[in-house]
């Protein structure tokens, strides 16, 4: 299955050397997209955050210590056409790549629990409801009426906002326009990064800033040798960053070596 | 021993059999255990899985193992018959009963802790309904199902065959009938095992995104998809034979005779012997070519975890490898009672380890360069429901020894000696 010309690829390309790791993003994230949390989330491997901020550090002592943040959504995997690890594996199909948007989305109705899908994400990036989401007292009432809440027992992960691109098509279609513009559609992360570090659009649209920006010669995808092709690129002047997204051999130049 | 007890009607003419009383309260200390289980498993099922310590990193846990491991154990049934129906090695008619029994209790608890397992048990059917032709699990799915429906329909003529049922004429010529096409189950059965027992070994090797599990391999299948089905139609055998034996010293009987638990354990030890050639073909392709394509070099997925290290590889493929390959294809070493309780052992560890590596030891390693090694220990509640299916498989062993003929040689192996002639003849004196 190949992706046809004229189909959107949204991503996004952050620019690691603006992230502060003040955490917004995780923060709008979760509003946005009603994600459950527990009074004790101590425990990390436990808790859901769609968009999770990595603390890196390049190991040295001071003064030459540096440290970099480095967000962490769901990087929506295209594989080999359309194959992310993730969507071949689940076996009810409760997990899909759409080739006319490039999402890969979640049916949460449909998963039964498997968990098949988090063994094969080598990003963490799948998270699983240990527990049924219990809001604070009247926070029931602040739930984003456009995002479905997930029950116990099912399999959940960043959407890109799947919701606001629905709605910004339901708009230009009322208002009987074939296509949306870029500021139309913006995840939550994105608009709220105070340092606009995020960058979010069609990557295969030359009018959208991320289709330049992802040119940019310090840009590198997460893990990109075990061959997941995402979509979401990272940008950092350091290289110790750069070398920081995938594995390499000690003799191997920091890029791509394949 | 006396067979006179309450039930001695129901058991098999001329068996010899434990009194009631000693049954029964062997059956209620198991059943103890089981109940304990079946708490915890309503606890999951009612509570939800954060009665388990899974988590986030650790989606697949013990549970998974477990049903790996015994999927693979129960490798004997399908091999067994395999052999008997297909191969012609008709010795195996002493055994076959009892790999079918072991087979039924393997697959019977692999769709149970499946059924624990999942986050929303009552959307199971979703696996057929919504199946997804890409995923290993969607074949295990349907291939596991339609192989137990075999191994019940290969159980249901012993059942049948208990000796106040056999009084009915129509349980009598049905019981006869289907052993009479079993040649058939048993080509099915084979056909399906070696399906599922591959789709099992593809859930790991697919994983292009975990470098540890990932393989390569032909067409659409990794390699893990033919050696697991390799691993388990040679380790299942020794599976059997274990069983075979403890039950032999738990009753005290000979149950089965030493040429067919031989016959077996050459054929297993040449399997084995073989799988294990493969399996290090297969560990040094990866280790120097899979490995380092995608930037990473064995002893990383070895080091720096309090668990993991090359020990594990080598009491793998050495010690629970080649050993017992040996020990089993040597005529001595298989006939000695030592050799074989030692082979059947290791290789039984050996194929259970293997499943723990490709399902732990994959979701344990680090693939970022900037996260850590995962570590687990299961809770009470995963313990629980992992020894719920032992101690049903115990039970059914239990009651199918004490009212079914599933040894078909136990009389005969257990016949009083005949006494010696009385004569009138002195013996001749020695030599003075």
């Amino acid at each position: 299955m190949k992706q046809e010309q004229g189909y959107k690829k949204f991503g996004m390309v952050i620019d690691l050397d603006k992230c502060t790791g003040c955490g917004a993003c995780m923060v709008a994230c979760m509003a946005e997209n009603n994600v459950p949390f527990k009074q004790d989330e101590t425990d990390k491997r436990l808790s859901i955050t769609w968009m999770r901020v990595y603390k890196l550090t390049n190991g040295k002592p001071y003064p030459d210590t540096d440290i970099c943040y480095l967000p962490r959504p769901c990087q929506h995997c295209e594989g080999h056409d359309g194959h992310s690890p993730c969507v071949s594996v689940c076996p009810a199909t409760a997990t899909d790549y759409d080739m006319a948007t490039g999402i890969v989305s979640q049916i949460y109705t449909r998963c039964f629990g498997c968990r098949y899908c988090m063994a094969a994400c080598p990003y963490h990036a799948r998270y699983f409801n240990w527990w049924d989401p219990v809001w604070p007292d009247g926070m029931e009432k602040s739930l984003n009426p456009n995002v479905s809440v997930r029950t116990r027992g099912v399999v959940e992960k960043c959407s890109f906002c799947y919701h606001r691109y629905q709605l910004a098509r339901e708009k230009a279609f009322v208002e009987e326009r074939r296509d949306i513009e870029e500021g139309e559609y913006q995840t939550a992360c994105t608009q709220a990064c105070p340092s606009a570090a995020i960058t979010f659009g069609d990557l295969n649209d030359p009018s959208h800033a991320v289709y330049e920006l992802k040119k940019n010669p310090n840009a590198f995808r997460l893990l990109e040798r075990l061959g997941t092709n995402t979509k979401i690129y990272y940008v950092s002047s350091r290289e110790w960053v750069r070398r920081s997204g995938d594995n390499y051999l000690k003799h191997e130049p920091t890029g791509k070596v394949h | 021993m006396s067979t006179k007890s309450l039930d001695s009607a129901l058991i098999p003419e001329g068996a010899d059999r434990c009194p009631l009383w000693q049954f029964l309260l062997a059956i209620a200390v198991v059943g103890a255990v089981l109940l304990w289980g079946v708490y915890a498993m309503f606890l999951c099922w009612f509570k939800g899985l954060n009665q388990t310590n899974m988590n986030d990193y650790y989606g697949f846990a013990l549970w998974i193992w477990a049903d790996l491991a015994i999927i693979a154990l129960g490798g004997g049934a399908f091999f067994s018959g395999f052999l008997k129906y297909l191969v012609g090695k008709d010795e195996l008619k002493n055994l076959i009963n009892y790999a079918v029994l072991i087979g039924f209790i393997c697959y019977s608890s692999a769709l149970l802790i499946l059924a624990i397992d999942i986050g929303q048990p009552l959307r199971g059917w979703f696996i057929f309904w919504h199946a997804n032709v890409h995923s290993m699990l969607t074949e295990v799915a349907f291939c596991l199902s339609c192989y137990f429906a075999v191994l019940t329909i290969e159980y249901i003529p012993l059942i049948l065959e208990n000796r106040q049922l056999n009084r009915v004429a129509f349980f009598h010529h049905l019981a006869h009938n289907m052993h009479g096409i079993m040649a058939i189950f048993a080509a099915t059965g084979a056909f399906l095992s070696f399906f599922h027992q591959g789709s099992l070994g593809g859930v790991a090797g697919v994983l292009f995104g975990r470098p540890f599990g990932f393989r390569e391999g032909v067409l659409i299948w990794p390699w893990t998809f033919f050696l697991f089905t390799w691993s388990a139609a040679a380790c299942g055998p020794c599976f059997t034979i274990l069983v075979t034996k403890l039950t032999e010293k738990i009753t005290r009987k000979k149950l089965v005779p030493d040429k067919t638990i031989w016959l077996l354990a050459k054929i297993s030890g040449w399997m084995i012997g073989t799988y294990i050639v493969a399996k290090i073909i297969d560990t040094w392709y990866w280790a120097t070519v899979t490995v380092p394509a995608k930037g990473q070099t064995i002893s990383q997925f070895y080091s720096d975890n309090p668990l993991y290290g090359m020990w594990i590889l080598i009491l793998e493929v050495v010690i629970c490898g080649v050993v017992p390959a040996v020990i089993l294809i040597s005529k001595k070493g298989r006939e000695s009672n030592g050799g074989l309780w030692t082979a059947v052992i290791l290789a039984c560890i050996g194929v259970s380890l293997n499943r723990w590596v490709m399902v732990l030891q994959v979701l344990a390693v680090p693939v970022l360069p900037f996260d850590s090694w995962a570590m687990y220990i299961p809770s009470w509640q995963e313990v629980a429901t992992t020894l719920l299916p032992v101690c049903y498989g115990i039970i059914l062993i239990m009651i199918s020894y004490r009212y079914l003929p599933i040894f078909p040689k136990e009389r005969e192996l257990n016949a009083a000696p005949a006494p010696a002639p009385v004569t009138d003849a002195q013996p001749e004196p020695a030599n003075a």
